[in-house]
């Protein structure tokens, strides 16, 4: 039972941080309908991003929650950054064009943005440090779920709560609701269009720089590969959620890693990545929109 | 007023160029040495991106300003309307000569070229195959395929397999290879038929990683990522050859292969599956409502447009004589799709530029081999900036009405 436990803790801890990052490619595709192939390297910068501040403050002298605070700030700003550029050099030209246009440009900026972190850093793994700290009242617990699991689980928690009040209740939220229904008639009605394509990318990709910092501080390396796989897989929780739908994404997200978990804990750990897209392959044929994904009636 | 104008323009680049310079400041500027706890710091690197982007966005605006990104995205270029390239495929008084001529350059390029060279032009005629098989299923039929190489490795692997486990030859492979990936292609086709657009493209490129990650695991199948080594090159009637004979000799089987794939795809466009495809991909509903059996011409696309794959891909093992899983990453069905959609989807002669260009740039760019894959992803975003319907626009058969007064 022990056993059982671990691999639903280790699942959930998965699961969390493929939602932070499934959550920036089901809002982008909910608004403009793009498989955002980039977004995995814009995590993947996020990570690099913390690593290369957090050991400059740490060689500054500084240490504990600071550099854990500090460094988190600055990729979260930095991937938002990114995330605007890349949007607005490789899809916003690209908005009238036919379907698989975009998609390419976004399998080229991935490429590029792969090679760019590989050409400027390095290709070896990195070891990352462990930034996040051990919390005291999670003794008692320590053999049932660890503090740094905890803690992301905490966080991913957090951040889907104020994600959801921000797109229930704030003005932007409102607009990005009404861009994703039917953009021409947003615009319309007055709504900022390209504004709320660009915030859409910055919050989904502030929300990958997320991710990145959490999973790299829980595995404690990086390279200039681990946005691709990372990608896909959380692509693969979107689209398992239903793809555009929020709630999904993190259902999704959470179905996929215990998945995984407990198939590499009960099965077998060689073909991890191939029980997530059978899991996958067979969602879709049983229910072709995804678990949360509305079923679009297709006008004549 | 030409004076503002300017101005703007500058201001808009100093703009441009502090916030790259601000983008790559943590990553281009600070290198991180964490066993001996160094930073690097390399302010050069800052200077070169300020300048190279504020150089580049007075480029970018100057491509802009032309319209050329204004241009109308139709894809049903109107007759007379055509571009030079076009007009040479068309008019037969044209495309004869030049035929001729690009048939004598490639029949004498291996006398006059090395190996090496050889050997390249080779690998660029596979792309061109794969090319205009993937085009068959995304361009006509408009299926998003993005784990086409499960079928180029489905051929392959049959031809490794069936030599190791039964001393099977070229020749024979070769059928047997199409035929593993024709069958694999509708196994991948039944149960997908029923998705579409984008859930289509991500159940085919979780099929490519799942057809990889099998081939990488299962030691007793295919012997893991040390993959099967030892493949003999095809023979000619049981003749001895050495390197450079046989790798010439492979060139001209991959011409004649892509001289059969053109004529067979040219053929296909206009004949009655083809022009199904084509009702496919523009609406669904309607095609069905003219009688087409949906099912069955949804098959029948993956199954042609896989079956190039398995040739191409039995060749493949012939001519690297060693197969092993990381040849068939996701990168190549990228690969093979960037040269369907930069070539211009739907136009054979698109195609084979597109596959000429993207498999001999990297090669030639070997100058620079650090930076070619960072170009190559340049070029990619570039290309769909200014010229998203590709090099060359298909050209749709059209029928047109002459009034009889004229």
């Amino acid at each position: 039972m022990n056993y059982f436990f671990e691999l639903l803790v280790g699942g959930l801890t998965r699961g969390s941080i493929y939602a932070l990052i499934a959550l920036g490619y089901t809002m982008v595709y909910g608004i403009i309908e793009l498989i955002n192939f980039a977004h995995g390297e814009i995590y993947m910068i996020g990570a690099f991003t913390a690593l290369i501040i957090a050991s400059v403050l740490a060689m500054a002298g500084m240490s504990g929650l600071s550099v854990l605070i500090l460094a988190s700030v600055v990729a979260v700003i930095y991937s938002a950054a990114y995330g605007f550029t890349v949007e607005k050099i490789a899809y916003k030209p690209l908005r009238q064009a036919p379907r698989l246009s975009p998609l390419i440009s976004a399998i080229g900026m991935s490429i590029f943005l792969q090679n760019y972190v590989l050409l400027a850093q390095t290709s070896d793994f990195l070891p990352f440090p462990n930034l996040l700290p051990e919390l005291p009242f999670m003794a008692p617990y320590v053999g049932f779920i660890g503090s740094t699991e905890f803690i992301i689980i905490a966080t991913t928690a957090v951040i889907m709560a104020i994600l959801t009040l921000l797109i229930k209740f704030t003005k932007m939220g409102k607009a990005m609701r009404a861009t994703a229904q039917d953009r021409d008639m947003a615009m319309l009605v007055g709504v900022n269009v390209n504004r709320v394509i660009s915030n859409t990318f910055i919050i989904g990709s502030a929300l990958a720089a997320v991710g990145g910092v959490l999973i790299a501080s829980h595995i404690g390396r990086i390279n200039f590969y681990i946005g691709f796989i990372a990608g896909i897989k959380a692509f693969t929780a979107a689209v398992l959620g239903g793809i555009g739908s929020i709630p999904g994404a993190v259902l999704g997200a959470l179905v996929l890693g215990c998945t995984e978990s407990f198939a590499t804990g009960y099965v077998s750990s060689d073909y991890e990545d191939v029980f997530a897209f059978v899991l996958l392959i067979l969602i879709l044929i049983i229910k072709p929109s995804g678990l949360l994904g509305h079923k679009a009636a297709q006008k004549v | 007023m030409q004076n503002i104008k300017y101005m703007e323009g500058m201001k808009q680049s100093v703009a441009v160029s502090l916030w790259f310079m601000f983008l790559t400041f943590p990553i281009m500027v600070i290198r991180v040495n964490t066993i001996e706890n160094i930073i690097e710091w390399r302010w050069m690197n800052m200077i070169y991106v300020g300048a190279g982007s504020f150089i580049l966005s007075f480029l970018w605006r100057y491509l802009s300003g032309k319209g050329i990104t204004k241009r109308k995205y139709n894809n049903n270029a109107r007759a007379g309307h055509r571009s030079y390239l076009q007009r040479l495929v068309s008019e037969k008084k044209l495309s004869l000569p030049a035929l001729a001529i690009v048939f004598g350059i490639a029949l004498i390029f291996p006398f006059v070229s090395s190996t090496y060279q050889t050997n390249i032009m080779t690998t660029a005629l596979m792309y061109v195959v794969l090319g205009l098989g993937l085009n068959i299923v995304v361009g006509q039929a408009g299926l998003l395929n993005l784990g086409y190489v499960a079928f180029y490795a489905a051929g392959a692997y049959t031809y490794a397999l069936l030599h190791y486990h039964f001393g099977v030859g070229f020749w024979l492979a070769l059928p047997l290879g199409a035929l593993a990936a024709t069958i694999l292609g509708v196994l991948l086709a039944l149960p997908v038929l029923r998705l579409q657009g984008d859930y289509l493209a991500i159940v085919t490129l979780g099929f490519g990683e799942i057809t990889r990650l099998v081939l990488e695991n299962w030691n007793e199948f295919s012997f893991g990522p040390s993959g099967i080594s030892g493949i003999p090159r095809p023979g000619l009637f049981g003749m001895e050859m050495g390197m450079h004979d046989a790798t010439v000799y492979l060139y001209f089987l991959m011409i004649m292969l892509c001289s059969v794939t053109i004529f067979v795809v040219n053929r296909l466009q206009d004949s009655r599956i083809g022009r199904a495809l084509l009702a496919l991909r523009e609406d669904e509903i309607a095609c069905q409502a003219m009688g087409i059996d949906k099912t069955m011409v949804k098959l029948t696309a993956f199954a042609l447009g896989s079956t190039w794959a398995g040739l191409v891909g039995v060749i493949f093992a012939a001519k690297t004589t060693f197969v092993n899983p990381a040849s068939f990453t996701f990168l190549e069905s990228a690969m093979i799709l960037s040269i369907v959609v930069l070539g211009g989807t739907g136009s054979i002669i698109g195609i084979i530029i597109g596959a000429l260009l993207l498999i001999l740039l990297p090669e030639y760019l070997r100058a620079f081999s650090d930076y070619r894959m960072l170009l190559f992803g340049l070029i990619m975003v570039i290309m769909m900036t200014f010229r998203p319907q590709g090099i060359v626009t298909g050209v749709r058969k059209t029928y047109e009405f002459h009034s009889e007064e004229k």
